[in-house]
């Protein structure tokens, strides 16, 4: 199992060299001036000698491969360097940012189990009847409804029936409980869903395929209640899929909550995104990047090392 | 069919603040209201938003600052300045200090610290931003006689010196801190203003307490402010809900309506002018755009004034006007506008006009690439309606709405046919105004290509004048060359709306969203 | 339901075989609902000019905001402009974009994973190396930068980077599955026959290695359109992707038209359901297809 655990470490090792060299010069190749937006996007009178000054106290005017250099040797170091619009740490820039999209993401992951795993169990257990027809058309409409939409259509509802809508800013769950959660579950509902239907679709088909197994065949043959044999054999094989699912899902949401955070709001990682693109920080966009793929990746290992776990046969290939 | 009122609103409108409030201030209480954007530094001088200048402003002074109001008038009065004088020659400007001015440490402010200031400003060291020092190059030297004294001796004169010296921006830093670190005001802030600084945690939120230090008597009245920093569309909902009272750069018509259904008989409603235009370039080094009469034609085809009427009630656009803000003394009145192409009340007869000179230049059916800027306010409604404007003269144009950075690349490279942009600055000042119109070599921000020397001649001189009455003369005759030329051309003047809690008293609405935000006279009525 | 497969050798050599459609009607009752709504949205892209009765981007001021109307079915904009037209014109837009961009993916992504799985040892090493660096992103993300990377370049009225952007982060999904299947086909005998008798590896390619992953190019290709249509949205609602006045649908949400939702509650339902009934009829055709052509494939 170690000698597992060390070989699936060093092949990470390569993927995220290569995710932050990619990274590093996509980016720069981008078109557009993040200096000039900085000096100019509200319209002041800034002189291209400014300009200049100005690229030259970021670091900007030394050749690529100075940059490139500089931003490797500092990546060993942990240092993502410091963001070209407000000239901070990246790392500190994201560190505000990530509590609230971990949050988020934590939260739509709990809301998606909850709905997912009771509902793919009924849709495998009354396979091909209305039960799971109206499931599946339940999880197919919720893959089909755009994220953004089904969260201005929350808060257009929270305003409509409770004239209330939660307060901006975030405050930590350690601090107030209530304001956090009432903040915070709203936008987790609205990827939650779509999360949900990804889920239960996942738990139906890897039940279905579990219960054709043999030995499943032998529990029922011995005379095994269906329901027993359901819960004690199907499920507990069924899972496996379904936590990668779960997991690769949950990886995804910490760079994919973009659109949400701009609804409803929220200071996190996506916002922050999008705000680094816009502005052109090259800087604070590689760290996020890097952050992202990091996060898949280590959540990747994770579920193989599970599945190891669970699974000799894994180990030995 | 459902007709909506759009006006429903206006009834409460109370035209730019010009309210006479005329009660006993009180005293205490937190002032919370939105910035709808983040500063990317808190150096005064290397910023350029008013995210910077609605939460930051506070805590510094400046020499001189705005007072008034956008609909009555406004001027310029002493802020750490207790009195002026301007050489006649137009060769010096001595300024006299508020004596007793401490910074935040308690540490005495002098004559030398605005000195080191703004020589901080003219002249930044080594890797240190000063974004307005173009501004301030016709300064030769800084003398101070004594303590409570500045003297700035000029190389030549310029009419908008004292102009400059009301800017928001030039924030007074403690000279013995610059001496240490000139970098120091990166990192800390430290001024003489009405309020100390508390915490700024990025995303969310601004703190400032009162200053009890502070060099005027009984002020500031707050006992402190916070300033939350909001996405744009979550103001409404964050007022309504009570979360803050207030946000000063500018709301549109329509969430003025919902601020006002929803705050009830709470919201405070003021409107006026705003320094800040939509305007578009031709780029004159492509054909056909270097020939006047396609430029004219496609001026003329615009209706402004049924835009104007049209578009004030969804959008910021609303007046029109010439070079200069509608209502500025030195601004042209809409008569004498009228004979420009592009100004005129008979837009049918402008149309016909537009297409004879279109098909007299070649080019009866002109496609054309707009380039825009990827701001929904009020950049896309100025898109569309241009383009819904030009296709009734048979122009097509390809619409590119680009994000603010592939927009200033745009603009720089000359990648673009027709390019939406915007002059947006503090005061009303031909210097400022005028530079987008200039040749290139002569302004960093003419994006037409053109070369005027006749244009640059006579900015200069305006630039030198000493009386208005000169400077008049040669504004008028810039303005008529540019307004025939058309280079750029104003689209719409912005309307600014503003909406509080009517238990902020003695807040100033100003023409722009970046002076009136030092705090120092408001109270809140509760 | 996944009884009745194209693998089906048998059924077919049956004398009074039944038509391949009324077959796929029988089994697949919600594929066929899809292939109706995706029918309907097509004849909506290609007859826009006939059946919208405004032009979509006639600015009318006189007309802003109204409600639902004879005049107007589905209400006006801030701008006066009909609604119901522009969602007409919005499926052009989202079906050009959609099936251009899932035809770029899919084709890139099929050709790679063939190379791929055909060649095997280094190719195939480096290439799934690749496809490894773009699964490690989140499709929203891996848009943006290509979007922000390239900027714009129109032609022919459609945004190309545009396209670019929404077909990439499907690439590395179908190099994987061409990948698989060419595999299995490689490890026939008939390859090794092929091989040995000197064919050239475009002939084998193109005879015998493609026409067997036709089958999950199809499925894959009608479930990328529907993720192509809801990406499509997202950007254009963060501004990022199809530009004013262009008619389309995520951009119809986008921007100020929120801050009409109490005033003009229609400028948000609406553009919301065509997106939703878009995607979810292409889902329904796409599953449908998988279980009818090849009920083994994991997408």
């Amino acid at each position: 199992m170690l000698g597992y655990i060390v070989r699936r470490l060093l092949m990470v090792i390569p993927t995220l060299i290569g995710v932050a060299v990619a990274v590093f010069f996509l980016i720069r190749v981008m078109p557009g001036d993040p200096v000039v937006v900085k000096l100019r996007a509200d319209g002041a009178a800034v002189t291209e000698e400014t300009i200049q000054a100005e690229r030259k106290r970021l670091g900007l005017d030394k050749p690529l491969m100075v940059q490139f250099t500089d931003y490797m040797i500092g990546l060993t170091r942990l240092d993502l360097g410091k963001s070209l619009w407000t000239g901070e740490s990246v790392a500190g820039e994201i560190a505000i940012r990530f509590p609230v999209t971990l949050q988020v993401a934590i939260m739509a992951t709990l809301i998606a189990v909850f709905i997912a795993v009771p509902l793919g169990t009924l849709c495998a257990v009354y396979r091909d009847t209305w039960i799971d027809n109206v499931i599946r058309v339940l999880a197919v409409s919720g893959l089909a409804i755009p994220g953004f939409w089904l969260g201005m259509l929350i808060i257009l509802g929270l305003l409509y029936f409770f004239n209330w809508l939660p307060k901006i800013g975030y405050v930590s769950i350690f601090e107030d409980p209530v304001a956090n959660l009432s903040a915070l579950f709203w936008p987790a509902l609205s990827v939650g869903y779509r999360y949900a239907a990804v889920v239960t679709r996942m738990m139906r088909s890897a039940l279905l395929e579990v219960m054709r197994e043999d030995y499943i065949r032998t529990a029922r043959a011995k005379g095994v209640y269906e329901s027993l044999v359901t819960r004690r054999h199907g499920l507990r094989n069924a899972l496996l899929p379904v936590v990668t699912v779960v997991g690769l899902e949950f990886a995804f949401l910490i760079g994919g909550l973009v659109v949400t955070e701009q609804v409803f709001n929220l200071n996190g990682i996506g916002k922050l995104f999008v705000d680094a693109t816009a502005r052109g920080d090259f800087t604070l966009l590689q760290g996020l990047v890097l952050l992202i793929a990091t996060v898949f990746v280590i959540v990747n290992l994770l579920v193989d090392l599970l599945y190891a776990a669970l699974d000799p046969r894994i180990r030995l290939t | 069919m459902r007709k909506l009122t759009l006006l429903s609103a206006t009834a409460l409108v109370a035209l730019g603040g010009g309210l006479a409030e005329a009660q006993t201030p009180k005293k205490g209480g937190t002032l919370n209201f939105a910035v709808v954007a983040e500063p990317p530094t808190i150096d005064c001088h290397a910023v350029t938003t008013f995210a910077f200048a609605h939460p930051a402003r506070p805590h510094y002074s400046t020499l001189l600052k705005w007072q008034g109001n956008a609909n009555t008038g406004q001027k310029i009065v002493g802020d750490l300045a207790t009195s002026w004088e301007v050489a006649k020659d137009g060769l010096s400007y001595t300024f006299k200090l508020h004596p007793n001015v401490k910074f935040h440490d308690g540490s005495p402010m002098t004559s030398n610290d605005v000195k080191v200031s703004y020589e901080r400003i003219i002249n930044p060291p080594e890797g240190v931003l000063s974004v307005r020092r173009a501004l301030f190059q016709s300064i030769k030297e800084i003398e101070t006689p004594d303590a409570n004294t500045v003297v700035f001796k000029m190389k030549s004169p310029n009419a908008s010196q004292l102009i400059n010296f009301a800017s928001p921006w030039n924030c007074i830093y403690s000279a013995a801190k610059l001496k240490d670190d000139p970098k120091f005001p990166e990192k800390t802030i430290l001024g003489t203003g009405a309020y100390t600084f508390v915490e700024n945690v990025k995303g969310s939120h601004w703190i400032g307490k009162r200053f009890d230090g502070y060099f005027l008597k009984d002020r500031p009245y707050l006992d402190g402010y916070k300033a939350y920093f909001v996405k744009s569309n979550a103001v409404v909902t964050g007022m309504i809900g009570g979360q803050f009272d207030g946000e000063f750069r500018g709301r549109t018509p329509k969430e003025r309506d919902q601020l006002v259904s929803g705050m009830k008989e709470n919201a405070l409603v003021t409107e006026g002018p705003w320094v800040t235009n939509l305007l578009f370039t031709f780029n004159v080094a492509k054909k056909p755009f270097d020939d006047v009469r396609v430029r004219r034609a496609l001026s003329m085809a615009i209706d402004r004034h049924g835009g104007s009427k049209a578009l004030s009630q969804i959008s910021m656009l609303k007046y029109v006007g010439g070079l200069l803000r509608p209502g500025y003394e030195l601004a042209r009145t809409e008569a004498e506008l009228e004979a420009f192409p592009g100004f005129g009340k008979d837009i049918n007869k402008a149309r016909e006009e537009a297409k004879r000179l279109l098909k007299e230049a070649g080019v009866p059916n002109l496609k054309l690439k707009l380039v825009n800027r990827n701001v929904a306010e009020p950049y896309t409604p100025g898109g569309i309606f241009l383009i819904d404007q030009w296709r009734r003269i048979g122009v097509e144009a390809e619409h590119s709405q680009l994000e603010t950075k592939l927009y200033f690349d745009a603009m720089r490279s000359g990648n673009f046919d027709v390019f939406l942009e915007f002059i947006s600055d503090f005061a009303d000042d031909p210097s400022s105004q005028f530079d987008k119109f200039l040749t290139k070599e002569k302004s960093s921000r003419s994006a037409s290509g053109h070369t005027d020397k006749e244009m640059d001649r006579l900015f200069d001189l305006q630039a030198a004048a000493l009386t208005m009455e000169e400077r008049k003369k040669h504004v008028r005759a810039f303005e008529d060359r540019a307004l025939s030329e058309v280079y750029s051309v104003p689209l719409l003047w912005w309307q600014r709306i503003i909406v509080r809690h009517k238990k902020i008293k003695d807040w100033e609405h100003h023409n722009n969203h970046f002076t009136a935000s030092d705090l120092v006279n408001v109270w809140l009525d509760q | 339901m996944a009884d009745v497969t194209a693998g089906d050798a048998f059924a077919e050599k049956i004398p009074k075989r039944t038509n391949p459609i009324i077959k796929f009607i029988v089994a697949q009752p919600l594929g066929f609902v899809g292939f109706l709504i995706v029918l309907l949205y097509f004849v909506l892209a290609v007859g826009a000019q006939w059946i919208s009765p405004y032009h979509p981007e006639e600015v009318d001021f006189s007309a802003m905001l109204t409600g639902p109307s004879p005049e107007h079915l589905f209400g006006t904009d801030q701008y006066g402009r009909d609604v119901f037209s522009r969602l007409v014109y919005g499926a052009r837009t989202a079906l050009a974009v959609g099936m251009l961009s899932a035809i770029v993916g899919c084709t890139l992504g099929a050709i790679l994973g063939a190379t791929s799985g055909y060649f095997g040892g280094m190719i195939d090493n480096i290439i799934q190396r690749l496809v490894d660096v773009m699964l490690s992103f989140p499709i929203i993300v891996l848009a943006m930068v290509v979007v922000a990377v390239l900027g714009r370049n129109m032609i022919a009225g459609i945004d190309a980077n545009l396209i670019v952007a929404i077909a990439l982060p499907m690439v590395p999904k179908m190099a994987r599955i061409a990948r698989s299947s060419t595999l299995s086909i490689a490890q026939m005998p008939f390859i090794d026959a092929a091989r040995a008798a000197g064919y050239s590896h475009a002939r084998i390619v193109l005879r015998h290695i493609l026409p067997n992953i036709v089958a999950p190019y199809l499925i894959m290709l009608t479930a990328f359109i529907a993720q192509a249509i809801l990406l499509e949205a997202s950007l254009s609602f963060l501004g990022l992707g199809v530009t004013e006045p262009t008619a389309a649908w995520g951009l119809m949400l986008s921007g100020s038209s929120a801050d009409f939702y109490q005033a003009a509650p229609w400028m948000i339902l609406f553009p919301g359901l065509a997106i939703t009934l878009a995607v979810f009829a292409f889902n329904l055709l796409g599953d449908s297809l998988r279980d009818w052509l090849d009920p083994k494939m994991k997408v």
